[in-house]
């Protein structure tokens, strides 16, 4: 669509690389149907044509963000799932971050929400802080319905509410070291232990390097490693997530210089999203930008790497299993084919829920800060998942997890647990 | 941009009270259903028709028949202009607002209200989109059968606006052969049904009339369908040529012989190249010109209909047949041809033609469609439903440099000229909007339009219904 920029504001390399983002948008409105903001609240501000319209009128006028502007990007969940409908191309991760980072710059937001998100990226990026802040929930849980009343500690109602009842201890399996490939080695690879995901389920990952390990992969876990970023990122705190992808390029660089690296596992596809992009994320940084291209390069989801192993087929064992494919999977990496071709290799019989390609509202810290939506999407997720009457349902994104875990009865699983379980690991707790 | 395609002047008096009309209209709607900032205004200012954008006073976005009643009634009362607006979508500019016009927004109005198998009928909000109806019955073995290519975004409303059609609207009609009734709020906030679930209606055929009516009789709010059972099987084909003539030469022969698959869509180089790029859906990337023939039934009928249509593309010279081996494959081979406007923006802005054509006219019309294009020196990707004889030439442009975009305008009006003058029209299914409004002259003779536009006005005397539509805006009667 007609832009207007002037030479001056195309000389920022960012506003250059969105005005060729909108510039490739020719308005068809395909993106709208399968948005699920705009599919609950049925209102095109609130769609990614929308929003697209709302960020090229705030960065041609130049001018600071907005409340109304705002608050139909605050809506977004980023859950990508525009860049799969949109027929011409329109790079939209890549343009909302950028308005993220604008309004993070620009807009003073009412207090309460600026106090609820720097609590947010001061803990949860931290494991040791948020380990702490859930063991505090589990106290003051029965207050959650009294926090929720106050207005400005509403958020923290809600996260009341989402904490798990229990918390894991740290796990001693996931710890930095260097895993040794069993029989002989095909293959080394780091792995991302990353932030929320070893507080919540440790499981996650001693199932990963179990089955690598058991598959003859060595697995490489570095000592001052930590989140990849994600979390900020999506709130426009732009130098925060900066630093943590320095941290982690730093780092799994090392490592490939120490013994080679085939690959950076990462069994969280929200992260896996965010990795893979560090390369573009710190692509204007001349020390950086091409080290973090190496390493978006070497990132996979654990799925797109075991797809690789030719793992062997397992007998049918008569459990059925919804295979919910996280936003950030199917939409962010365009991983759609190989979880499902490995749960079924690994003897399971997979049903895919109606509506697959719908947010559950999780959404990084969506479902603390867009609460309302975000049940909404949550409630619909689970009635899809429900009817497809599986035994469990297995996922790739712990943020979907937490969330779907809050709205069923249903077991649910990260995939890769299922897939070591199937190759010789323990059952899933939780089975 | 130096507009070419006026608007009506807007009404001061309107305009001058519009924070009162915004305040009343606040009342009238639950919180939320109201959008009066002008930042909000904005991205409403235009549809995929986007060289012309127009802010509206206001948009309304009601949630129920009633809302709709009450700011029709309201606007009706107070002389506002009103335009109807589904999911934006339209190519001729049908949803593009005015300045003192409300915008009644039907996309808060999607739910599906009944679906009768045993009658075969879906009765849905004017919001559902065209493919959630076939959605919502699939599983049941059935379809909605008028697919126009954005059919995952268009609303049933906006269909029933503009009467759109689609690729398989060959064998099955276009809306207005599938809609057996609607609920239609008049100007005046009057409720009316028109139509029903049996087939034809006593008395006078409003739903006829309504159907196309681009938003200027009333605002539609609840439609009743026909549903489809879905086929045996079906099973798309891909011929490829060495000349864009020698394949418009192939459909015309086929249906000249009688033979009517259930689609034959067309694509040129370049528009195999667009949509490939999108869908890798592996069409063939060596041939001029793309047919994509699909057939249906049982085993044996799709395969006697496919011998016969080889057989006639065998005559035209046909280089390439490649027959769709597996659901998937089928699916992306239509992915890519439904994606392929939007898929162009990969490449290029673009407008969008919408000519229908005699058969027997197709091969001509299309190599002047390439001379007339060519002489602006522009670039042109040719993607239509061929069967139909429903030409979509996409003018490809850089909306951003104004003698480009006045060319493209210009190169859009000698084609539909074109095909007026082969025999054809201005419009298969995406509406006249205010597009192709100037040209109707071309078409019609004054006292045609003179009786449209006395149609019209039975129902909106005022003229204040999607008023910069359809009609040229010389020659209207005096409101």
């Amino acid at each position: 669509m007609q832009t207007n920029f002037s030479p001056a504001q195309l000389a920022d390399p960012r506003v250059a690389e969105s005005e060729k983002i909108l510039r490739k948008c020719v308005h068809c409105g395909f993106c709208t149907a399968t948005c699920p903001t705009y599919v609950v609240l049925g209102d095109e501000l609130d769609s990614p044509r929308g929003r697209i319209y709302l960020i090229k009128e705030m960065l041609e006028n130049g001018r600071a963000a907005d409340r109304e502007t705002v608050t139909h990007i605050d809506r977004c969940l980023s859950c990508l799932s525009c860049l799969t409908t949109c027929p011409s191309g329109v790079d939209y991760m890549h343009l909302v971050d950028h308005a993220r980072i604008h309004i993070e710059r620009t807009y003073k937001r009412p207090f309460k929400d600026r106090f609820a998100r720097a609590v947010l990226a001061a803990v949860l990026p931290y494991p040791r802080r948020f380990r702490f802040a859930l063991r505090a929930a589990g106290v003051t849980r029965p207050l959650a319905g009294l926090v929720k009343r106050i207005p400005w500690m509403k958020t923290f109602g809600v996260m009341l509410d989402l904490a798990p009842k229990t918390v894991p201890p740290a796990s001693a399996g996931t710890r930095p070291a260097t895993y040794a490939a069993k029989g002989e080695r095909r293959g080394r690879v780091a792995i991302l232990t990353g932030c929320a995901q070893p507080v919540l389920k440790p499981e996650i990952n001693e199932a990963a390097i179990r089955l690598l390990t058991g598959q003859g992969i060595e697995v490489v876990v570095s000592a001052g490693e930590g989140c990849c970023g994600a979390l900020v990122h999506h709130m426009g705190r732009e130098e925060q997530a900066l630093e943590a992808a320095r941290r982690n390029v730093d780092i799994w660089l090392k490592a490939a210089d120490d013994d080679g690296l085939d690959a950076v596992i990462i069994t969280a596809s929200g992260c896996g999203t965010t990795i893979k992009d560090y390369g573009h994320m710190l692509r204007l940084d001349p020390g950086y930008a091409e080290k973090a291209a190496k390493v978006s390069a070497l990132a996979k989801d654990i799925t797109e790497y075991l797809a690789g192993l030719e793992l062997p087929q397992r007998e049918k064992r008569g459990m059925t299993v919804a295979y919910h494919s996280a936003c950030s999977m199917q939409h962010g990496q365009k991983i759609t084919t190989a979880p499902k071709e490995l749960l079924k290799r690994a003897g399971f019989t997979v049903r895919e829920p109606a509506e697959g390609h719908l947010c559950c509202g999780s959404a990084g810290t969506y479902n603390i800060l867009q609460s309302e939506i975000s049940e909404k999407l949550k409630e619909r997720k689970v009635r899809n998942i429900e009817a497809t009457k599986p035994d469990v349902i297995a996922t790739g994104n712990i943020g979907c997890i937490t969330q779907i875990a809050t709205g069923t009865a249903l077991p649910i699983l990260h995939t890769v647990e299922l897939l070591d379980w199937a190759y010789g690991g323990p059952r899933p707790a939780g089975l | 941009m130096p507009e070419t395609i006026g608007f009506l002047k807007p009404k001061q008096a309107v305009l001058d009270r519009r924070q009162e009309i915004v305040a009343d209209l606040k009342d009238l709607l639950p919180k939320g259903c109201l959008i009066s900032e002008e930042r909000e205004l904005k991205p409403f200012e235009t549809d995929a028709f986007l060289a012309y954008r127009r802010l509206p006073l206001a948009v309304a976005l009601p949630e129920t028949t009633e809302q709709v009643a009450a700011v029709l009634k309201y606007c009706s009362r107070y002389g506002i202009p009103v335009v109807p607006r589904g999911a934006g979508t339209s190519l001729s500019g049908g949803a593009i607002p005015q300045e003192d016009a409300v915008v009644i927004g039907l996309s808060k109005m999607s739910r599906i209200l009944d679906i009768d198998l045993f009658n075969r009928t879906a009765t849905v909000q004017a919001g559902v989109t065209n493919l959630n109806i076939s959605e919502a019955v699939s599983g049941d073995g059935f379809f909605y059968a008028p697919d126009p290519s954005s059919q995952l975004a268009c609303t049933i409303g906006g269909n029933i606006g503009m009467n759109s059609g689609g690729a398989h609207c060959l064998k099955y009609g276009v809306t207005t052969n599938n809609l057996l009734g609607v609920k239609m709020v008049l100007f005046d906030g009057t409720v009316i049904e028109v139509g029903g679930k049996a087939l034809d209606a006593a008395g006078y055929d409003l739903l006829g009339l309504v159907c196309g009516s681009e938003g200027q009789l009333g605002i539609v709010t609840e439609a009743t369908v026909r549903l489809i059972a879905k086929p045996e099987g079906a099973r798309p084909v891909l011929f490829g040529f060495a000349s864009s003539e020698a394949a418009g030469a192939c459909v015309a022969d086929v249906i000249g012989a009688g033979i009517i698959p259930v689609a034959i869509e067309f694509m040129d180089k370049p528009a195999i190249e667009i949509c490939e790029a999108f869908a890798h859906a592996g069409y063939p990337l060596d041939v001029e010109a793309l047919l994509i023939v699909e057939v249906e039934g049982s085993e044996a009928e799709m395969d006697t209909m496919l011998q016969s249509i080889i057989e006639v593309a065998r005559h035209h010279g046909v280089t390439t047949i490649r027959e769709c081996q597996s659901a998937l494959e089928a699916a992306l081979i239509w992915k890519g041809r439904k994606s392929a406007f939007g898929a162009t923006g990969r490449i290029a802005d673009y407008i969008c033609m919408d000519g229908t054509v005699p058969l027997s006219q197709l091969s001509h019309v299309l190599r002047k469609t390439g001379e007339i294009v060519a002489g602006y020196g522009l670039r042109v990707a040719n993607v239509f439903h061929a069967g139909d004889g429903n030409m979509h030439p996409l003018i490809l442009y850089n909306i951003n440099d104004p003698e480009d975009a006045a060319s493209a305008e210009a190169a859009g009006n000698d084609i539909l000229k074109l095909c007026v003058d082969a025999g054809g029209c201005l419009t298969g299914e995406h509406g006249v909007g205010i597009e192709k409004r100037e040209l109707m002259l071309h078409q019609y003779s004054r006292a045609d339009l003179d009786q449209q536009m006395a149609a019209r006005a039975a129902f909106d005397p005022e003229w204040l219904l999607n008023p910069s539509k359809v009609f040229p805006l010389e020659g209207r009667p005096a409101a």
